[in-house]
């Protein structure tokens, strides 16, 4: 494996393909009254790849960190190569040669990405380091595992887009030769050709004899990838099977315990009125966007990582500036200084960075659920009491937020749940205009079929729904219409009726259209 | 290796002992809050050493002593609590206590009482706003901005007074009610911090403006994407700080018979800063109480007065205060459940 300077590192030798290198087995774990996991059991092999799946809530983290020694589980036992193990610390399953690649990982803003790699294991020569030879050895492993044109060891980690940084945090784990690496939905804020890239690593680290444990809501993967696929449902242990003997049918069974066949239900209404319309609207973001939405209109922008498409929407509610260009609401051309200008326009809008973007963590449901229309709830500057409730215990009951009350605190519920929060805050400022960045983003299968229940429902209501997606079958089965961005640019418009997954990733790639200045061209 | 997870699953309250009876004990915990009871805990205990060490701490005078000690250092807790909430921090407090102290008294004597107090809670209100101006349009950290300008309007109360105390409002009506005198028994100094923490416990409490302060303090992002205007929450948050320090400084001038441009007010803004984070207000903002912070103000009276009837030094009164603070905020660290890793955010 890679050459580590460092002492600390475990080089375990490769253990035969087939053979368990970690055994879970009976893990139970409670928070105060929630039992979060019981009898959860799962194995991993050398040279294989086990999927572990299951709706947010399920108990995956939950039982990751029990692997980890971030947590103590209340009952199991937990075997690493043969022996039994109890963690209490994270560096100590590290030393014993178990990483887990977190979803959201840390990196050093202002240090380079070679630094990054090896912290805490940087060599030296007497005081000194030697920084060429740590980019040396940064430039090599990089070519080793493949990302070499993806990221520059010189680079800061200021510079470095969530996709970057996903790669530095597999590189920091590979720097110890680890038996046994578990990734945790890797892939939700990669780009499709850093995906590829991922999947090439991570099968040359099975063929290498590495056990891999991976995390992820997305079964395209999940059969592309993994050879065993265990499911938890509601921190019970469902099963384990071969991948080969499932199908995407049975596994939505597993983890649900319902059948979810009409996934995507839309029923085109037709168009009304323009709600929005961009006229050639320019900044330092994006450049000449001409778009608009009809009131009971579904559109989506899809597009890679970098396209722009955040930053496009923030634009549209106000937080960015239009340079150049027009930005209308129902025919009036409109000048948004702040959020408010756009809300009090009548738009909504759920950010991409649910927490933190969106939610008030160490508040209520119902807090948070009033924000946007405080105004409305309150006599004077009096907030009434009864009808904030009100409020909030009629989007609860209406989007089927799952909490023990009003008054738990956000920070307490699930990804999907959280998501809901943000939605009826917002559903409760009735708005002309909804703009939802990566609405199911880090939701579970269940929480995804309802949310895009609710939007349809909110079009057929005559709200105007503008909804960013790096999923091309969502974005597919839920827009009427969808504008392809690349660049900081729109490279096409396409009609839901004849739009193919090709089409779209076509134009996405279409650099052509892209502006080099613009472009975070990681691909 | 730093796991943030963000896929939320159950991520528990800081783990409460479930073992306890249930029923009425858990439900005065809730309403009353974790933080609030051991607080009233820790009153109780310094009252009963400290009683049981010296009869005179018993006493109705000292009972007054100790209220009308409190008062002013109150009104700083108090407005210092919405400021921590809110995210940010006030050091200034104690120089615009000082600043306007001295100031009160000499408009007192140029014109008369009532001048004296609207031209020191302007002046207040002025401090306040240049503090919520440079953190807002200058891009400073509020601890730098209001380090400088705690230097800065010591300075200017030591200018505009030539470093003495000023005016005699011994003889004045008005002042000797602020400082003397009582309502229906209760002396004026602790009914002023009686409604203004009420006032300040209302707004946070009950208004907009009190969610949109424990919103900014929370998330600043969320809270401009929800159509807050942040800047004009930290101004007007500052320039209300601005006004009641002037409250605070006035009584000063009251207590004193004359305006001091320093000596009244010195280390006040510490005193208030402690009494906010042992009350419960998180230094990273979106947490505290108005009532956590009087409990908190409560038990500081009581220690220093009792400090002093058994005879403790005032050298080694300064060292218990900075340990107070210090012991305050780590209590608060172990309870929020983070990592004892690098340096706190």
């Amino acid at each position: 494996m890679v050459k580590t300077i460092a002492p600390a590192a475990s080089g375990i030798d490769p253990a035969p393909p087939g053979t368990v290198m970690l055994s879970a087995t009976g893990i139970e774990k409670s928070f105060g009254p929630v039992r979060a996991l019981q009898g959860v059991q799962l194995e991993l092999r050398a040279g294989e790849v086990t999927a572990l799946m299951g709706e947010n809530g399920a108990g995956k983290s939950t039982l990751l960190k029990i692997l980890t020694g971030d947590l103590q589980p209340d009952a199991g036992t937990l075997t690493l190569a043969g022996t039994e193990v109890r963690f209490t610390d994270p560096r100590q399953s590290r030393l014993a040669g178990l990483r887990v690649i977190a979803q959201e990982p840390e990196v050093l803003l202002h240090v380079s990405v070679a630094e990054n790699f090896y912290v805490g294991a940087i060599g030296r020569q007497g005081l000194m380091f030697n920084r060429a030879a740590l980019l040396a050895r940064a430039d090599s492993d990089l070519r080793r595992y493949g990302f070499e044109k993806v990221i520059r060891p010189e680079t800061l980690g200021s510079a470095l887009s969530p996709a970057q940084r996903q790669i530095v945090e597999i590189m920091r784990a590979l720097v110890d030769s680890p038996s046994v690496i578990c990734f945790d939905e890797p892939t939700s804020s990669l780009g499709d050709e850093e995906v590829v890239i991922l999947f090439t690593l991570i099968r040359q680290l099975r063929d290498e004899g590495v056990a891999i444990g991976y995390v992820s809501h997305r079964m395209q993967e999940i059969f592309e990838l993994s050879d065993n696929i265990t499911v938890l449902r509601d921190g019970k242990f469902v099963g384990t099977k071969t991948t080969a003997d499932t199908n995407h049918d049975d596994l939505v069974r597993m983890m649900v315990g319902r059948d979810l066949s009409q996934f995507f239900h839309r029923d085109p209404v037709l168009p009304g009125e323009t709600v929005l319309e961009l006229r050639g609207v320019t900044n330092s973001h994006v450049t000449d966007i001409h778009l608009e939405v009809k009131a009971g209109e579904v559109v989506g922008v899809s597009g890679l990582v970098g396209a722009g498409r955040s930053e496009l929407m923030k634009t549209i509610v106000g937080d960015l500036r239009v340079d150049s260009g027009e930005l209308l609401m129902g025919g009036t051309t409109m000048s948004f200084k702040a959020p408010a200008d756009a809300i009090a326009a009548g738009i909504g809008f759920a950010p991409e960075e649910r927490k933190a973007e969106a939610l008030l963590l160490k508040r209520s449901v119902r807090d948070n659920v009033a924000l946007a229309r405080l105004r409305s709830l309150s006599r004077w500057i009096f907030v009434r009491a009864a009808d904030e409730k009100a409020l909030a215990a009629e989007y609860i009951a209406r989007l089927g937020i799952r909490t023990p009350s009003s008054e738990q605190l956000v920070g307490n519920l699930s990804g999907g749940n959280q998501q809901k929060v943000v939605l009826a805050r917002w559903l409760a400022t009735h708005p002309r205009l909804l703009v939802l960045d990566e609405p199911t983003r880090g939701v579970d299968v269940g929480a995804k079929s309802e949310i895009y229940a609710i939007i349809d429902e909110l079009a057929q209501a005559g709200v105007a729904v503008l909804v960013v997606s790096s999923e091309l079958p969502e974005v597919i089965g839920l827009s009427d219409r969808i504008y392809v961005m690349a660049g900081g640019r729109i490279t096409g418009e396409l009609a839901r009726d004849h739009v193919t997954e090709e089409q779209i990733l076509a134009l996405a790639m279409d650099e052509s259209a892209a502006d080099p200045d613009l472009s975070t061209s990681l691909s | 290796m730093p796991t943030t997870q963000s896929t939320a699953t159950l991520r528990s309250q800081p783990p409460i002992e479930t073992g306890a009876r249930p029923g009425v004990f858990r439900r005065v915990l809730e309403v009353v809050g974790v933080q609030n009871i051991s607080l009233l805990m820790a009153i109780a205990l310094v009252v009963a050493v400290i009683g049981s060490q010296n009869a005179l701490f018993f006493t109705v005078g000292n009972l007054r002593v100790i209220g009308t000690a409190i008062a002013i250092s109150g009104l700083l807790a108090v407005v210092q609590t919405i400021v921590i909430i809110m995210g940010a921090l006030d050091i200034s407090v104690g120089s615009i206590a000082g600043l306007t102290s001295v100031s009160s008294a000499m408009i007192f004597t140029a014109t008369g009482p009532f001048l004296g107090v609207v031209g020191a809670v302007g002046i207040g209100m002025l401090c306040g706003l240049l503090n919520g101006c440079i953190i807002v349009f200058g891009r400073v950290n509020p601890v730098i901005a209001t380090l400088a300008t705690l230097a800065a309007y010591k300075g200017v109360a030591q200018l505009i007074s030539d470093g003495r105390a000023q005016g005699y409002t011994g003889a004045d009506g008005f002042f000797v009610f602020l400082a003397r005198g009582s309502i229906l028994g209760v002396p004026t100094l602790i009914l002023v911090l009686v409604i203004i923490a009420l006032l300040a416990h209302v707004v946070l409490r009950y208004t907009s403006i009190g969610r949109n302060i424990y919103a900014v303090g929370g998330n600043d992002i969320a809270s401009r994407l929800a159509g807050i205007n942040i800047n004009r929450y930290l101004i007007g948050v500052y320039v209300a700080t601005g006004a009641v320090a002037a409250i605070a400084g006035v009584l000063i001038t009251a207590r004193t018979g004359s305006g001091q441009p320093v000596s009244g007010s010195e280390g006040l803004e510490l005193e208030a800063i402690t009494a906010a984070a042992l009350g419960g207000a998180a230094l990273k903002g979106g947490k505290g109480t108005i009532a956590g912070t009087i409990l908190a103000v409560i038990l500081l009276g009581i220690l220093t007065n009792g400090m002093t009837l058994l005879g403790v030094n005032s050298f080694w009164q300064n060292v218990a205060k900075g340990a107070l603070l210090v012991l305050a905020v780590v209590i608060q660290q172990l309870r929020s459940g983070e990592r004892r890793i690098g340096l706190p955010g």
